[in-house]
């Protein structure tokens, strides 16, 4: 088992304020990762760290043994670290075709290209059209990104994080605000994805989480409390008392 | 775009035809319409409209389409002005022109001076874009503003050129088998550079390149989460206007044959973006109505009244407040 992701003693101050404390995380390749937490328990804040939109105050990240932690978030993604927003973040003018496609395009190098039409260009249109399919979304392909409903420019979103063929996922919130079937969508994508991807997941529904994460590990003011499997961390009293409660924990159960 | 046409409603169809089938008749043939009235003048004002929306084109590329607020663009436009005139002044002078240790004779030969006067302006918004790209925003637009300013009082200092009062060219450049100095050729050649700078911009708002720019204005994050640095686009995409801007300086000097520091001043600038508001921001014709609009606007109320601002600076705001698409919204229907 090679160890994707190394998270040592990170740390992130907001002034006084603690967001990340300590923080020492490990992420295996090719295992779903859930991170769970309560309300302000610093999960966006770490993906922000992960994904290199935020600087980390100090500490470490390990991406297959290199320290990319003072990367720039394009250099991130160039080396395979590709994020998903927990608040919607898309070219709203552009078609959710177009919004795939440039994700594809940005995969496939530099963009100094000045005359040829990209629009149609099936390089790029081809693989965005198979995202768009995956996620469930390819009848909308033509529809404006600010057009789509909520939902919808969920699904999107995702779409653009696979399109750019990561070879680790940062997923905040992937269903936030999606009714039930587009969720149920979703968990059947992520179980399919979950063996080719490496994924890092920050979600709130418990149900969710259990059915699909190899290993979860709860933040609680920035600190990692457990890491363990879903049986492990269901049977965890810290947790138990922490977060999840008695109901909740029953609530995950098969 | 045809595509696009035929998918409309019949009726925005009808209205777009209604709309710019008269506009590019009267293009095609304004030098015989205007023979046939004896209005030679007027030819001279649509020249004039055609070299303004050269120069808009080249502000909306970077305003409009990348949203990058410029607010100096006009310098760039006069360098390329100033670049022309100064090598005619130094040829019909027969005084050699010292760049530090360099010395080069004059030149009223537009296959040298052009090309020379266009990579000024190009290289001069390589470096203020440099510089400038770094900030965004306000600060943005404060030091495009700044650098342009500079440029200005530099050009009232040039004694030797006519300082404040700028500097006449005694004639046109002088191209192989155009005669420029004839208006009629001087407008289709004019009309020819705005097509052919329309059609590069076209492409170029799809290609690869295109939709980046376009992407960063609508959501930068987005871009860098997709891996693509912001940076290298926009000065790519300030140098390629700063060019484009050049070139309408060129043409301005030689319809003009005149350049003062007022062509490089912070009031063409917004000259320049005023037609683009009217126009419409970020649309190819645009900046061609805005320039139309705003030419025969002040043309128009200059014969009324002399304080003709008084009346444009409101209709100006009225365009901006009612018509946020500008002119082009009238034609081309809006999105639902």
């Amino acid at each position: 088992m090679v160890a994707a992701l190394e998270i040592v003693h990170l740390h992130k101050m907001f002034g006084a304020l603690k967001a990340t404390d300590d923080l020492n995380l490990d992420v295996v390749e090719g295992e779903l990762h859930a991170v769970i937490g309560p309300n302000g328990a610093g999960k966006t804040t770490l993906i922000s760290q992960l994904s290199g939109q935020a600087a980390a105050t100090s500490g470490e990240i390990r991406f297959f043994g290199e320290n990319i932690a003072r990367l720039s978030m394009p250099q991130r993604v160039r080396r395979g670290i590709v994020r998903s927003f927990q608040i919607t973040s898309l070219c709203r003018e552009f078609s959710a075709l177009t919004n795939v496609a440039l994700a594809v395009q940005a995969r496939a190098g530099h963009s100094f290209r000045f005359l040829r039409n990209a629009q149609n260009d099936s390089r790029f249109t081809g693989p965005a059209m198979n995202a768009l399919d995956q996620v469930g979304l390819a009848h909308r392909a033509d529809v404006e990104a600010g057009h789509l409903a909520h939902g919808e420019q969920r699904q999107l979103e995702l779409a653009i994080a696979l399109a750019a063929e990561p070879k680790l996922l940062l997923l905040d919130e992937p269903m936030a605000g999606m009714g039930a079937d587009e969720s149920h969508r979703v968990v059947d994508l992520l179980r399919e994805l979950k063996r080719r991807y490496t994924i890092v997941l920050v979600e709130h529904d418990m149900d969710a989480v259990f059915a699909l994460a190899d290993r979860i590990s709860v933040l609680v003011y920035g600190h990692c409390i457990a890491t363990g499997t879903p049986e492990e961390i269901r049977r965890d009293p810290a947790v138990r008392n922490a977060y999840l409660g008695e109901d909740a924990a029953d609530a995950g159960s098969p | 775009m045809l595509k696009k046409l035929l998918s409309l409603p019949i009726k925005h169809r009808l209205l777009i035809l209604a709309g710019v089938a008269p506009l590019a008749l009267l293009l095609a043939f304004a030098p015989f319409v205007f023979e046939v009235l004896e209005q030679p003048f007027y030819l001279r004002v649509a020249s004039r409209i055609l070299v303004f929306a050269l120069a808009a084109s080249s502000l909306n590329l970077v305003l409009g389409f990348g949203g990058m607020v410029s607010l100096g663009h006009a310098a760039f436009v006069g360098i390329g002005s100033y670049v022309v005139a100064i090598l005619a002044w130094h040829a019909s002078n027969e005084v050699p022109l010292s760049l530090g240790p360099f010395v080069i004779a004059g030149t009223t030969d537009g296959l040298v001076a052009w090309p020379v006067a266009i990579l000024a302006a190009m290289l001069s918004a390589c470096i203020i874009g440099a510089i400038s790209l770094r900030t965004s925003g306000l600060y943005f637009i404060m030091i495009t503003l700044a650098f342009a300013q500079m440029i200005y009082y530099y050009a009232v200092s040039l004694q030797q050129y006519g300082g404040d009062d700028g500097m006449r060219m005694r004639g046109r450049s002088i191209l192989p088998g155009l005669d420029l100095s004839n208006r009629t050729t001087f407008y289709y050649f004019a009309l020819a550079s705005l097509a052919l700078c329309l059609i590069f911009l076209f492409c170029l708002a799809r290609s690869r390149f295109g939709l980046v720019i376009s992407g960063i204005r609508q959501n930068e994050t987005r871009m860098r989460a997709l891996g693509i640095e912001p940076y290298p686009y926009q000065l790519t995409c300030f140098t390629i206007s700063g060019a484009i801007a050049g070139f309408a300086g060129v043409l301005m000097v030689n319809l003009d044959s005149f350049v003062s520091p007022a062509d490089l001043s912070m009031a063409r600038s917004s000259e320049l973006i005023a037609m683009i508001l009217i126009g419409g921001v970020g649309s190819l014709w645009g900046p061609l109505l805005g320039a139309g609009f705003y030419i025969l606007g002040q043309l128009g109320l200059g014969t009324l009244t002399t304080y003709w601002p008084l009346f444009f600076g409101p209709a100006l705001i009225v365009i901006v407040l009612f018509a946020r698409r500008g002119l082009v919204g009238l034609f081309v229907p809006g999105r639902s």
